[in-house]
């Protein structure tokens, strides 16, 4: 190991050390604030199973669930940008821009206004989401990595989505659009238990093969050419990770609606944060478990008593960090 | 739609895009004579002008139609004529030549064959600005509307041009469409919590964000169209300069031109034109992307040359698209932008794929 790669390590180990004690920070905030006030010791009793029935509602019924959807939908989108950037070779190749979140939208609101049979707009996010998917991979196959033509691809089909998307909600009764418009923004706020064991059992099986290919994406990161040279079967790793990315999208989708940025932002962030060349995975994961956490607790106390949709914190936050960015980065010709 | 965007430190991608797009369209070995292009454009608007008067829930016979123009009686078909029909029409060519040329515009501005005017913020700051002028002010009335959105796309419009130009006047066009993007993300959060925190205005909300041209009254064409106009004249006036802009940054500075004046009246342009049209029906998606992209590729570039097919091949697509809209879905109607999103998807898709497989 070269002293680089030495000190990158460290470093990673070190960011890793001060997110984890941010959403140690975050998750006690999340635990204890809200309109019902919970004494520290009273969490406490709860968590460790001797609450009072209504301490429990509240901690257990309601904020765990919520704190664990959180940092799960969070993980869940960063490592799914993460592995679709470094597939695009480009920084806006994210689940989000490319359209299977707003795909995932119109299936939730195909269900939710037009009434598809028995499904539940989590299922109908899955069929929306994994459908928007098969038709980017159909239309961009055989293109190399795809990179550019994938983007556009996507961006073109999520515009389109986008106007679907518009007219069904004009086609509903009052009542029914505001059902649907809320789900449309992503919110942690009805997540429950279920919800929240799917997307763990999705995250637990899916991770794993993610992290089996690490140094293959590394690899990737340095084009096709050199990929195949050293051996790496592409076709067939590109539809793999392909494929875990967009369950890991559409698990984090089901339990809480589409939310923008978290996979376009947090990989980025923790590539600056790290000053790595490639997408760090383990490092983005982590990166987008507390910003999740952090923008839920902002959509939760805001406007309190009022509760915001959190994707309606990350998209204000996103777009923030990117006009940010465009303003400090050094003009170029 | 950006074809390439930087990375987000800034370095790596480039805006050769357009660059490319347009030698491939050289490359492109028949052309059709403008002119030709122009005169088939021009009869297409008026044959659809005229199933515009004719054709809806009450067909009218062409003739008839016509003659209730020169005649104004009190007949029903008459009335439904020159009352629903006549003002619909106009604003159907008003808002479809705005859009076409604001694209031609944005597309050499930003030297991106798939940018289109949404890019630069102009419709998330028009939606902000009807959302918070229906909840706050209470206003209803489509004239109050137009206002509202024609100043919310200029208060956008503004805000990108000054933070894409942040380092200096000369603000490259990659920064130009990202700060778009980013304005328009924080703004559809603005847009989204108001119309969660106020039912009222989510319900006149999502019948404003499709976009449509019906129950316009002539007042709101009237409203919009020196605005159109002026703007229509000031992208024809830079028509050149673009031009030169085109070929990059330095090779306009070396041919004398003032890089960073031309951008900025540039954009007022835009803003003109596509505040105007937003103003008139809302947002209309992909015509301000599909008409200049399809001209290029028939006559090629040259935005002296283009920009008045793209105000006639916008008119046509979108009175087309009206026409259409309140034939498929008898006895109901689809809104304009509906429409115009259903044709120019498969377009903007067919757009992506053969301009990527360069």
């Amino acid at each position: 190991m070269t002293s680089t790669q030495t000190r990158r390590a460290t470093s990673a180990g070190r960011v890793l050390f001060v997110l984890a004690v941010l959403a140690v920070a975050l998750a006690a905030a999340s635990m204890l604030g809200g309109s019902y006030r919970a004494s520290p010791d009273a969490v406490l009793r709860s968590l460790l199973g001797e609450g009072t029935p209504a301490d429990d509602v509240v901690v257990l019924g309601l904020r765990l669930p919520r704190l664990a959807a959180a940092l799960l939908v969070g993980a869940a989108l960063a490592c799914a940008g993460a592995v679709f950037q470094t597939l695009t070779r480009n920084p806006l190749g994210s689940p989000d821009v490319i359209g299977f979140t707003t795909g995932s939208a119109t299936g939730a609101l195909a269900v939710v206004i037009v009434g598809v049979g028995a499904l539940s707009p989590a299922a109908g996010a899955w069929l929306g989401g994994g459908l928007a998917a098969a038709v980017v991979l159909l239309l961009t196959r055989g293109a190399g990595t795809g990179s550019d033509r994938t983007v556009l691809v996507g961006i073109a089909l999520a515009a389109a989505l986008a106007s679907v998307n518009d007219y069904l909600v004009t086609r509903a009764p009052l009542e029914v659009a505001q059902v649907a418009r809320t789900w449309l923004f992503g919110s942690l706020a009805v997540t429950r238990w279920p919800d929240v064991a799917a997307l763990a059992v999705t995250v637990a099986v899916l991770t794993p093969v993610v992290a089996l290919h690490r140094r293959t994406l590394r690899v990737l990161d340095l084009g096709d050419d050199v990929a195949a040279a050293l051996g790496v079967p592409l076709a067939r790793t590109r539809v793999v990770l392909v494929l875990v990315a967009v369950g890991l999208t559409g698990a984090a989708t089901a339990a809480a609606g589409p939310i923008g940025f978290v996979a376009l932002a947090a990989p980025q962030l923790a590539r600056r944060v790290l000053r790595a060349p490639s997408v760090p995975l383990v490092t983005s994961a982590a990166t987008g478990a507390v910003l999740l956490l952090a923008a839920d607790l902002v959509a939760q106390r805001l406007l309190a008593p009022l509760q915001l949709p959190v994707g309606l914190v990350t998209g204000a936050i996103g777009g923030a960090y990117l006009l940010w960015l465009v303003v400090r980065a050094p003009e170029r010709r | 739609m950006p074809a390439r965007l930087p990375d987000a430190s800034g370095t790596a991608a480039t805006a050769d895009a357009g660059a490319a797009g347009e030698a491939q369209a050289d490359r492109t070995p028949r052309r059709v004579p403008a002119v030709a292009l122009g005169v088939a454009l021009a009869v297409l608007v008026a044959v659809l002008a005229v199933a515009s008067l004719a054709v809806g829930s009450r067909p009218v016979p062409p003739d008839a139609a016509l003659r209730a123009l020169w005649d104004p009686g009190s007949s029903p078909d008459a009335l439904v004529v020159n009352q629903l029909r006549v003002p619909r029409t106009v604003l159907g060519v008003l808002v479809g030549a705005a859009l076409g040329c604001a694209g031609a515009v944005v597309q050499a501005l930003t030297r991106n064959p798939l940018a289109e005017p949404g890019l630069l913020g102009v419709n998330a700051g028009a939606a902000a600005a009807v959302v918070v002028v229906i909840s706050v002010l209470g206003v209803g009335a489509p004239l109050g509307l137009a206002a509202a959105a024609l100043v919310g796309a200029g208060l956008a419009t503004a805000a990108v041009l000054a933070i894409g130009a942040s380092r200096g006047v000369s603000g490259d066009p990659v920064r130009l469409v990202l700060a778009g993007v980013a304005l328009a993300a924080c703004l559809h959060s603005v847009t989204g919590a108001v119309t969660l925190l106020d039912s009222r205005t989510f319900d006149s909300y999502r019948f404003w964000v499709v976009g449509s041209l019906e129950g316009r009254q002539l007042g709101t064409a009237l409203v919009v169209a020196p605005v159109v106009v002026a703007g229509g004249v000031l992208a024809w006036a830079l028509g050149r300069g673009l031009d030169a802009l085109a070929l990059g940054q330095d090779v306009g500075r070396s041919l004398g031109l003032r890089t960073g004046r031309v951008r900025l009246l540039a954009l007022l342009a835009v803003t003109l034109l596509c505040g105007g049209a937003t103003a008139a029906a809302g947002p209309v998606s992909f015509v301000g992307l599909v008409v200049p992209h399809a001209v290029r590729l028939l006559v090629g570039p040259g935005l002296r040359r283009t920009l008045p097919l793209c105000v006639l091949g916008g008119a046509a697509l979108v009175l087309a698209s009206d026409v259409v809209g309140r034939v498929v879905a008898r006895p109901a109607e689809l809104e304009v932008g509906i429409v115009t999103a259903f044709v120019g998807a498969p377009l903007l898709l067919w757009l992506a794929l053969s301009g990527a497989r360069r």
